[in-house]
């Protein structure tokens, strides 16, 4: 049985990889989930934004009320250095390498272009074999146009490809108006993978003191269906390979999002629920799957549902949503509907 | 080749110190808590003394404890050394006997400071130091940065050698703080100065077991007397080794010293002695005024101890013949102050051996000046020099003030300038919060460290601690500088804040000609008609160059917030030429870079953009030829103040304090209370603004407000018929009087925008849910209306009766409670401030506080203005301050004087019984006063028995009519941080809750000492990051309250408003009934924890959710109902220590200098707080009382 595939012209030893997630944060982590199975693992974002309020919080909390009163001109005793969020960032990603033997991908979060570059290139100098482009940007502006928001995307990929020698994949989010062709452009601009999807953090409300308060909420095998279709309808058609993260909870999951023509799939909420022994069973009941289904290895069935290779093309375009309406009886209490 | 830095004398003497040294122990006081810390650092970061060892520092709980572990040091052959001042140096004097009884090589250093007498002072003179002229120290004084550097090193080679230990001091502030530039002593040339051999030989007379002697015997009237005498050879040595210290110093460095410095005419007639910073500006005075032919010289003395009267006699010219000796201390009764006596004696020494070589015998005269830091400048040595012309020279004379009482006070002109030329003298005026003294001090590192010129700073700054003032005294030139006072002429002003053009006459130093350089809201062509009238007739008649930058639009733009420092030092250096402009920001840049790189590229990046932003943005003014505004400077206080206020507050206010003659001051320390209310200091930008539809009244914005600037009020809608158009009100949700209305009032001038009252709203609007009941809006639109309101509301207002049917049992009630303590001057957001609120809103009117030296005692009573105020009775809280480590006993001793004076008044009452009537009698005698009504009836009691006795001369009479006060219950409060109770006070604060007296101690908690800038406390938890515990506190916070408990009989409870302000009102009401000693240690959030205040409170549940604070109360009443006395008031730990703690600097910071010994204390901590948890159930258990079978 052969699981090895190929992503970004890494060579992995199985199509599953645990995706940004905080169990990536320690080198400790990281070895169990390299124990565990993993084939490579993707490091928790590191977000400029982060990294630039943290050290202004560091500044003003360190200059607030100095200099002020005679008799306390100061609060804290003076530090030889910080380490600041990149370099510990850094000092993972080093550490990682020396750790174990899949290959580490860093994961960046960028705001300005400038800050995309420059830490790209300090992620690829630690020694990380690839590096993920978490672009995780919210177009919020209603004066932004959707040509404008795409030619963000594009910038940035262009500009880190000019910069750094290891692969860049992309992690995108499902809301452009032409996905594909945004798959597209961002393939031509160099990107050596997409990632399809990210998901957003949508924030909840507390009704009891009326604010709008953060909540994680974990993924459910349902959420892949998103990435399922488009990984489907994209294969074969742009030259990025394409990594499925979101709703990879079981085996089954691994086995469609390869199906579909995705290189890996990836692994967070799964872990994050299950811990990283979660791999390893995954990983084995697809073999015994592929077993009781003839498959010979990973390569065999990759892109093997894509929407070039099915007998339905159709079925990943608009008609599908009719097709399923259609499958659904009218509830005959009137309340809803009923299968 | 010597290094040039421009550094301050803390550092300077540290510098050496910590090269020359193998053990430190100090303790925290200004001025010189910079050497320590200094110290401390440096061995935090490995660096080495000379010999290529780290010394070990260590903190002490007291300068007692540090004097104590510094003999023991030395005692055993250690290189030891301590810095301190003050009443520091006071509390090692006992220790300081015995190290120069046991001829013991060491050298104090001393930021010369103030000792407390009729108040604390921080500032500098020699008080401190002449207590210790008995104890056999050496004292060699410096009066420059470069002399602190070289003395310090002087007095290590020279204690070595002679065996005498000496005090190395400079004067406070002046020399402690001032930045200079000077020339770093390497190791070679340190080594050059040190007899290494005396070294081993003070190691060699260490205790030591292998050849064991016994020292510090106790000796009797047989032996005492010879053995105290047998050090005079090391005592008659002692100058000439110090000399030759000094020559080898000149060898080495080639600055020479002598013990006694003469400067001036060879052939002077009138010669001043003195000694510290003031003989620096002497030294420069002379030598102008002998430059124009005035026959007058000065003697600077370095070696005051021992004194040596060849070497000064040798000093003086022999053509002198008036000598006046300046003393920069106070020995009230004294025949002299202490240098003068020893002038006296020399000269009257010199005539009896033969040794005095003068003309004539010259005329002694003495007198004082320069008291805590008070100015000394050319003009004032001018003056004297002119009264020393005079046939009978004034003599006990003072100088620097107007003293009208006894008119010891000499004359001088004011305006007499000796100021060279080729000076550049420049004066900024600015807020601590924008960071005008951090950029300053950067300016003066470029310039002294990046160019031949010479450079000098100065920093004075407020006694508030929110909305500080800042000013700047920087000069640059090209000698070195050693004018030790304030610019009287500045070629350069600056004004950070526009406000300060209204209260400060930031104008008065500028010179003819000199530029201004204003931080203005409006443009170049705007500006004029905005400013006061004042400051615009004094740009026209000094003719100055006027330039405006609008430093905070840049600031935005550039996201610098509100510190504007880079950019008005960018537009310094621009129109002040000391710098080509391009040179100038690339050292600017650079200076940035080395100051903010470790906090981030960002900062560095946003720093750089402000300054490149900067120069677009500044504009020369052209100043028209009339002064045409209409803008006068407003009043200081208002017309209604108090004449006290008006003439003395007003002028100290205003900055002037200076001008006051002695008369106008009180004469034993007694300030008139309530002063805060008449200084409208107006610093916050946003206030809080009432939405009376919302409000529902629940009292909490009251409750937490620091600066009791939140007001409520419940009261009789009729008197609403007078209430000014913009007054709010909304009908009253309290059971006790539903008819009546109620007003949240805020006092907007004295608010600081700390935002703690919007942040505890519990109350929304439910169509736009970011509304709440009160919310921030701007302050200057409804500055006056609101100031009318707030008129009404005090004034018009009844507060509502305390004993007519209310109970201030709850938050609700408590709100309506009139705080006596109003306005401090304490930190925006302070979490110290809400406690002593609650207290005198409780208890105010009959409150008597001790308050031990910190935070608590400086904005409780630094001048010019006190919070402490009272109630419509003109009742309120008495207080005074007396010591940092004696504050338990101070207050024992107000316990054990009412207690006395009400035992004494109540056998007064039973005598004359008779005179006053059998029922007014017993009902004074009878009186249950354990509720308000109660203490009412007494006070009605009292006033009658008073009446009684009107007009009786009979002896008890008056005594009990005097005394009569006493009758009503007093409530004792012992207030302090945990500096002194968990450290310096602890002995005695244990000893007082020993004691069973009623007193009620109150520990305002804040884990630091944050009055003294941070420095780690026994109450410092376990992974916090401070001074003096760099890498994080190894060790857990003390439990103070078990061991309180431990006594059994003390009512002990821990509290935190934020957590709990039901438990915490519980808590004071508890501990204030108990007739017994009473403890409350209340979480105090603190600046020094590095945390957005507004979010206090947050920050205080989160102690308690994660166990780091939890809440208890003891009460050994309930003991004696048959009930457990112990009672956990918060529940087991929710959330881990790590979700309190990392949302703090002081924690987090931790993580980002060494994040493994960071993750390990945090571990550490938690499981601390685990156990301490699992203690405190078990306790519970422990107490439950035994249930009969």
């Amino acid at each position: 049985m052969d699981l090895t595939t190929t992503y970004m012209g890494l060579k992995l030893k199985n199509p599953l990889v645990p995706s940004a997630s905080p169990l990536s944060e320690s080198v400790d982590s990281i070895r169990h989930l390299e124990d565990a199975g993993a084939s490579a693992v993707v490091l928790y974002s590191l977000f400029e934004e982060q990294i630039v309020e943290e050290s202004e919080a560091l500044d003003h909390f360190l200059s607030y009320g100095t200099e002020s009163f005679a008799e306390a001109l100061s609060y804290y005793p003076e530090m030889e250095d910080y380490k600041r969020g990149p370099e510990e960032y850094l000092d993972l990603i080093r550490e990682a390498k020396a750790a174990v033997d899949i290959p580490v991908i860093g994961s960046l979060n960028g705001v300005s272009l400038g800050g995309w570059v420059d830490y790209a290139k300090r992620i690829e100098s630690a020694g990380a074999d690839a590096i993920e482009l978490n672009v995780y940007y919210l177009p919020t502006s209603i004066d932004m146009t959707g040509t404008e928001v795409e030619k963000v995307y594009v910038d940035i990929v262009k500009y880190i490809k000019k910069n750094v020698d290891i692969p860049v994949a992309v992690k995108l989010s499902p809301y452009f108006s032409a996905m594909a062709n945004m798959a597209k452009q961002l393939s031509d601009a160099g990107a050596d993978a997409l990632v399809l999807f990210n998901r957003f953090y949508q924030p909840d409300f507390d009704l009891e003191n009326l604010e709008v308060v953060p909540r994680l909420v974990l993924s459910t095998s349902y959420e892949m269906r998103l990435p399922l279709r488009w990984t489907a309808i994209l294969y074969g058609r742009i030259a990025s390979d394409i990594a499925i993260t979101g709703g990879v909870h079981i085996h089954e999951d691994v086995i469609k999002g390869l199906m579909a023509g995705a290189s890996v799939t990836m692994m967070a909420s799964a872990l994050l629920r299950n811990g990283p022994a979660r791999i390893g069973e995954t990983l084995e009941a697809v073999k015994v799957w592929m077993e009781e289904h003839e498959y010979e290895s990973v390569e065999q069935m990759q892109g093997s549902m894509s929407q070039k290779n099915v007998a339905e093309p159709a079925a990943f375009e608009r008609a599908n949503y009719m097709k399923v309406l259609q499958s659904w009886q009218p509830d005959p209490s009137g309340r809803g509907f009923q299968r | 080749m010597a290094e040039i830095v421009t550094i301050d004398g803390n550092e300077a003497a540290a510098y050496v110190a910590h090269k020359t040294n193998e053990v430190i122990a100090i303790y925290p006081i200004t001025p010189s808590s910079n050497m320590g810390e200094w110290a401390d650092q440096w061995s935090a970061m490995g660096l080495t003394n000379i010999w290529g060892t780290i010394p070990q520092v260590v903190e002490m709980q007291s300068e007692g404890g540090a004097s104590g572990a510094v003999h023991g040091a030395l005692q055993t052959g250690a290189l030891t050394t301590t810095f301190t001042a003050s009443q520091g140096l006071l509390l090692m004097i006992p220790n300081m006997y015995k190290i120069a009884g046991e001829l013991t090589s060491t050298v104090f250093h001393i930021a010369a400071r103030s000792v407390a007498a009729q108040a604390l002072s921080i500032f500098g003179d020699h008080s401190d130091v002449m207590t210790a002229r008995a104890t056999g120290f050496g004292m060699l004084f410096s009066g420059s940065i470069q002399e602190v550097m070289d003395n310090a090193l002087i007095s290590q080679a020279a204690t070595l050698a002679s065996r005498v230990p000496f005090l190395h001091v400079f004067d406070g502030f002046r020399s402690s703080h001032e930045v200079n530039k000077i020339f770093r002593l390497s190791d070679d040339e340190i080594r050059a100065v040190i007899d290494e051999t005396k070294i081993r030989e003070h190691r060699v007379r260490g205790l030591n077991p292998e050849k064991p002697v016994v020292r510090g015997t106790a000796q009797n009237p047989d032996v005492f007397f010879q053995a105290r005498e047998s050090v005079n050879p090391y005592y008659l040595a002692a100058a000439e080794i110090v000399q030759k210290a000094m020559d080898r110093f000149a060898e080495a460095t080639g600055r020479q010293y002598h013990l006694f410095d003469y400067v001036g005419a060879p052939d002077a007639e009138r010669v001043i002695v003195l000694m510290g910073s003031g003989a620096s500006t002497a030294d420069e005075t002379v030598q102008y005024l002998a430059d124009q032919g005035e026959k007058v010289g000065v003697v600077k003395v370095h070696l005051y101890r021992p004194f040596s009267v060849e070497h000064f006699l040798g000093a003086l010219p022999k053509t002198v013949k008036v000598i006046a000796a300046l003393d920069r201390t106070k020995e009230p009764g004294a025949a002299g102050e202490p240098l003068y006596l020893d002038l006296v004696t020399a000269i009257e020494e010199g005539y009896v051996s033969g040794a005095a070589h003068f003309d004539e015998r010259p005329r002694m005269i003495g007198g004082r000046y320069g008291l805590s830091s008070k100015e000394f400048t050319p003009a004032m040595i001018k003056g004297l020099f002119d009264e020393m012309t005079k046939a009978q020279p004034k003599n006990h004379f003072t100088v620097g003030i107007e003293d009208d009482l006894t008119h010891t006070s000499i004359e001088y002109d004011p305006d007499f300038d000796i100021e060279p030329k080729d000076v550049v003298r420049a004066m900024f005026w600015g807020l601590g919060a924008d960071g005008t003294v951090g950029a300053n001090k950067n300016s003066i590192k470029i310039i002294g460290e990046e160019t031949d010129n010479y450079a000098q700073g100065y920093f004075v700054y407020d006694s508030k601690k929110s909305g500080a003032r800042t000013i700047s005294h920087l000069r640059f030139g090209p000698r070195p500088i050693n004018s030790t006072y304030l610019i009287r002429k500045a070629n350069f002003v600056a004004v950070h804040q526009f406000g300060f053009l209204e209260t400060y006459n930031v104008l008065d130093a500028a010179a003819r000609g000199a530029t201004f350089l204003l931080n203005s809201p409006y443009p170049a062509d705007e500006v004029w008609d905005k400013m006061p009238r004042p400051i615009q007739q004094q740009i026209i008649d000094k003719n100055l160059n006027f330039y405006v930058i609008d430093g905070y639009e840049v600031a935005k733009e550039t996201g610098m917030g509100v510190r504007i420092n880079t950019i008005m030092q960018t537009c310094f250096f621009a129109i002040s030429g000391v710098l080509p402009k391009d040179e100038a920001i690339a050292q600017i840049k650079k200076a940035i870079k080395k100051t903010y790189g470790k906090r981030g590229e960002s900062v560095v990046q946003k720093n750089f953009a402000a300054v490149d932003a900067a120069l677009d943005h500044l504009y020369q003014v052209d100043v028209p030829a009339q002064a045409t505004s209409t803008i006068e400077v407003p009043l200081v206080v208002p017309a209604e103040a108090p004449e006290f206020v008006q003439e003395v507050t007003a002028t100290i206010i205003k900055g002037d304090g200076d001008l006051l003659p002695v008369s106008k001051l009180p004469n034993d320390g007694s300030y008139p209370s309530a002063t805060t209310q008449w200084e409208k200091r107006n610093v916050a930008l946003e206030v809080p603004v009432w939405e009376e539809d919302l409000c529902i009244q629940c009292g909490k914005c009251v409750f937490v407000c620091p600066h009791a600037c939140i007001r409520a009020k419940l009261y009789d809608g009729a008197v609403l018929e007078n209430a000014p158009a913009t007054f709010k009100s909304s009908d009253s949700r309290f059971k006790e009087n539903k008819d009546w209305k109620y007003t949240i009032q805020v006092a907007v001038e004295d608010c600081t925008g700390c935002s703690l009252c919007i942040e505890v709203c519990p109350a929304k609007d439910k169509e736009q849910a970011g509304r709440k009941a009160l919310n921030m809006g701007e302050q200057i639109p409804i500055r006056e209306t609101e100031r009318e309101n707030w008129d009404f509301f005090l004034n018009e207002i009844p507060d509502v009766p305390r004993t007519d049917g209310f109970e201030f049992k709850n938050i609700k009630n408590v709100q309506l409670l009139r705080p006596l303590f109003e306005f401090s001057g304490a930190c925006a957001g302070c979490g110290e401030t809400p406690y002593i609120k609650l207290a005198t809103q409780l208890f105010g009117d009959r409150m008597v506080i001790a308050n031990a030296t910190g935070c608590s005692s400086i904005y409780g009573g630094n001048l010019p203005t006190t919070p402490y105020c009272v109630n419509a009775d003109g009742r309120g809280p008495a207080w005074n301050n007396s010591l940092f480590e004696d504050n338990a006993e101070f207050g024992l001793g107000f316990r054990l004087t009412i207690d006395k004076q009400n035992e004494y008044a109540r056998e007064l009452v039973d005598r004359l019984r008779d005179l006053i009537g059998g029922d007014l009698a017993d009902g004074l005698l009878n009186a249950d006063q354990s509720e308000e009504s109660g203490i009412a009836a007494q006070r009605e009691r009292v006033e009658q028995l008073k009446a009684a006795l009107e007009g009786n001369n009979n002896s008890a009479a008056l005594d009990l009519r005097g005394l009569a006060d006493v009758l009503v219950k007093r409530s004792v409060w012992i207030v302090g941080g945990d500096g002194w109770a968990y450290d310096i006070g602890y002995g005695g604060l244990d000893h007082v809750l020993a004691s069973g007296r009623n007193v009620n101690v109150l520990v305002l908690d804040t884990e630091v000492y944050s009055n003294t800038g941070g420095q780690s406390s026994k109450a410092t938890s376990l992974g916090a990051v401070a001074k003096f515990a760099a890498a994080g506190k190894p060790l857990p916070k003390k439990d103070l309250g078990m061991m309180a408990v431990n006594y059994g009989n003390v009512y002990v409870a821990q509290v935190a408003m934020g957590a709990s302000d039901v438990q915490t009102l519980k808590a004071f009401r508890e501990a204030e009934s108990y007739d017994g000693p009473s403890i409350i240690i209340a979480y105090t959030h603190c600046i020094a924890h590095g945390f957005d205040l507004a979010r206090g409170l947050d920050q205080q549940e989160l102690a308690v959710k994660s166990g780091h604070w939890p809440l208890y109360r003891f009460d050994p009443r309930l003991k004696a109902e048959g009930k457990n006395p112990f009672q956990l008031d918060s529940k087991a730990p929710t959330i881990p220590l790590s979700d309190y703690a990392y949302k703090e600097t002081r924690y987090s910071m931790l993580v980002r200098s060494m994040p493994e010994r960071a993750e390990m204390l945090m571990d550490e901590a938690q499981q601390f707080v685990n156990e301490r948890w699992h203690k405190y159930e078990q306790m519970l258990k422990m107490y439950e009382p035994e249930t009969e079978a």
